[in-house]
């Protein structure tokens, strides 16, 4: 379904952008339907560079990404976010705060289903509350800043499943969750899963990449160090900087050392 | 005793009456403890984390009191409080590093910052702070986007610690950094403790696996309350409130795989904080409830230094 072809992006960074700085280099990968591919890697390796690019929030400078064989720059955007939608890490900027935290599911509606029902509508948006366990009277009708992060989160996602989208791009949208509503969240992708949806994982948290994806890739510094089935980059990565993340991860009932 | 709380109740207003975020929550910090704070998302620790340095204008403090080194903190009153932010309590707030200004340099902001709060930069107290976390003078002269997260991150503690206030409140400061940075970061916060830039803290996260490297002490909260808290260990092997059990054991640990062992989360939704059940909050989704439960449990000092609020433990 979604293809990434040698893809690279190049920043220009300092004062008068007098620097260059290559964020995502040479990336290829792909996601099929109904399969998680988790992109690990550090902060800065590039993976929300990679989601955005994939979203068409951003160019690539080189390669190509296609969409069930179609160049994604080349579709009709509406088009293309009718199949595809993203979530992010931080659900604060994705809201306006001079408008109710709701009006993400109206302006869904107006755009792509202006013709339903409210009453039906309306039942829509209470079932997606429901999967990612929010309760309508809680968070419906309030402001952004009357929420928390957590609970912001969820909307978004519920957003994303209203459009019954073939992939979805999930840019760490769990680590504002605790860890019971973060499995709750996690097993309802692995569901979706298996309903069809494709879900590239962007997370910097193993354990989550671990439990729920197919296939795993890892980033440094832009380009991918291993690519391969979860089971195998886990129980026997190649690369020494997946050694090392792996070596890091924080065990309840272990200490780091050195710390 | 650095922080003392005693039934701090904190409301938020809203036309459809009070939410109440915070509702008799007490609790000390001892002096150059760390505490890790942690329930989920929803219950309230921004609230508290916020509470204790500035209040918004919709939050209303409607009971409590908090002590400060033994003087009384007026964290009802945002002018009284302005001796005290910053020098003597500080915060790191969730999302700082994103609330960042891209088009301010780094330097420029850490000045235009502390102006704002009435104190003058000693640059060679800042340059020998950054030089300990590892950063190089030079970020001072660069824009936020030229930074890492875990950069970013180191940033923010330490201007934030710069005046060696007693206690940092740190919000989720490591939820959006891979390991390895998160494992830098928690190292800085235990050096700053040791070299006395600051004395407590409390630290926010949503990850106990994570605040049990670093916290000495573990508080639970449940839907604006205090559930259980506890020595880090003693939270982690020996929990006895059933929320805390039920969220240590939704943690996925390295190697748990959906295909092989499904993970479950606490069914249920937390109770609506505009009216919240009377009695235990957990009520509706404890799988020990009982009559009893109808009437409000209280935080009972079980063991020495652990506390539960539950009717069963
Ligand atoms: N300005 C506000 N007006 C009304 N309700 C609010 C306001 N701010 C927060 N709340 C509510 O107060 C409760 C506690 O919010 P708070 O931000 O303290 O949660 P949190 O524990 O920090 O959650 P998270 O882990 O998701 O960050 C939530 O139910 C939230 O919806
Ligand atoms: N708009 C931008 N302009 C300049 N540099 C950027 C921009 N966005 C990201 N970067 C840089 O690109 C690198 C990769 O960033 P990002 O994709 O956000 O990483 P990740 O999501 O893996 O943490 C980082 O060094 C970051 O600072
Ligand atoms: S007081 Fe009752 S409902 Fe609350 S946690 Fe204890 S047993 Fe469960
Ligand atoms: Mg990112
Ligand atoms: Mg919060």
């Amino acid at each position: 379904m979604l293809k990434l072809q040698e893809v690279s992006k190049v920043f220009r960074v300092g004062a008068f952008g007098g620097k260059t700085m290559t964020a995502v280099d040479e990336v290829s990968f792909e996601v099929a339907r109904g399969e998680v591919v988790s992109l690990i890697g550090e902060s800065g390796s590039g993976k929300s560079t990679i989601g955005k690019m994939v979203l068409r929030l951003m160019s690539a400078q080189k390669g190509t990404i296609t969409f069930d064989g179609d160049d994604v720059t080349k579709l009709e955007k509406r088009a293309y976010y009718r199949k595809i939608q993203g979530v992010f890490q931080d659900p604060f900027s994705s809201y306006n705060p001079i408008f109710k935290a709701d009006r993400v599911f109206s302006m869904i509606k107006e755009v792509y289903f202006p013709k339903e029902a409210d009453r039906i509508w309306q039942d829509k948006v209470a079932a997606a509350l429901n999967d990612v366990r929010l309760e309508a009277g809680q968070v419906l009708n309030k402001f952004p800043h009357q929420l928390s992060g957590g609970q912001l989160q969820r909307l978004l996602i519920a957003r994303a499943l209203l459009l019954d989208i073939d992939l979805l791009v999930a840019d760490e949208i769990t680590s504002m969750l605790d860890a019971s509503t973060r499995i709750d969240v996690l097993n309802l992708l692995a569901d979706l899963k298996s309903r069809g949806l494709g879900v590239l994982f962007i997370t910097h948290d193993l354990a989550l990449g671990n439990y729920i994806s197919e296939r795993t890739v890892v980033l440094h510094q832009g380009r991918i160090v291993e690519y391969g089935p979860t089971e195998k980059v886990f129980e026997t990565p190649e690369h020494a900087y997946t050694r090392k993340l792996l070596a890091s991860v924080p065990q309840l009932h272990r200490k780091w050392e050195g710390v | 005793m650095t922080l003392s709380v005693q039934d701090l109740r904190v409301y938020y207003r809203t036309l459809r009456g009070d939410v109440k975020a915070l509702d008799g929550v007490s609790f000390d910090v001892a002096d150059g403890e760390i505490l890790g704070l942690a329930g989920e998302s929803g219950c309230g620790k921004t609230t508290l984390g916020k509470a204790l340095i500035r209040m918004d204008g919709r939050m209303k403090l409607v009971g409590g009191q908090v002590e400060l080194d033994g003087e009384n903190l007026p964290i009802g009153d945002t002018v009284k409080m302005n001796p005290f932010r910053f020098t003597e309590v500080s915060i790191i707030p969730q999302y700082s590093m994103s609330a960042m200004n891209p088009t301010r340099k780094i330097g420029r902001m850490v000045r235009e910052l502390l102006d704002s709060r009435g104190v003058t930069v000693d640059t060679d107290e800042l340059h020998r702070r950054l030089d300990l976390v590892e950063l190089s003078r030079d970020v001072l002269t660069k824009y936020p986007l030229e930074l890492s997260g875990g950069m970013k991150q180191r940033m923010v503690m330490v201007i934030s610690t710069l005046l060696n206030p007693s206690l940092l409140i740190a919000d989720e400061i490591t939820s959006a950094l891979d390991v390895s940075t998160q494992k830098a970061v928690v190292t800085t916060l235990k050096g700053f403790r040791e070299l006395g830039f600051v004395k407590s803290m409390i630290f926010i996260t949503h990850d106990i696996s994570l605040t049990n490297q670093l916290a000495d002490t573990i508080m639970v909260m449940y839907a604006g309350k205090l559930a259980e808290k506890a020595p880090a260990d003693t939270i982690v092997n020996r929990a006895r409130h059933p929320y805390t059990q039920l969220l240590i054991s939704s943690l996925p640990e390295v190697g748990v795989r959906y295909a092989e062992k499904k993970l479950t989360g606490i069914p249920g939704n937390p109770p609506s904080l505009l009216n919240p059940p009377v009695g235990c909050r957990f009520q509706d989704r404890c799988p020990l409830a009982f009559d009893k439960c109808r009437e409000e449990p209280p935080a009972v000092e079980v063991e020495k230094d652990h506390f539960v609020a539950c009717w069963k433990a």
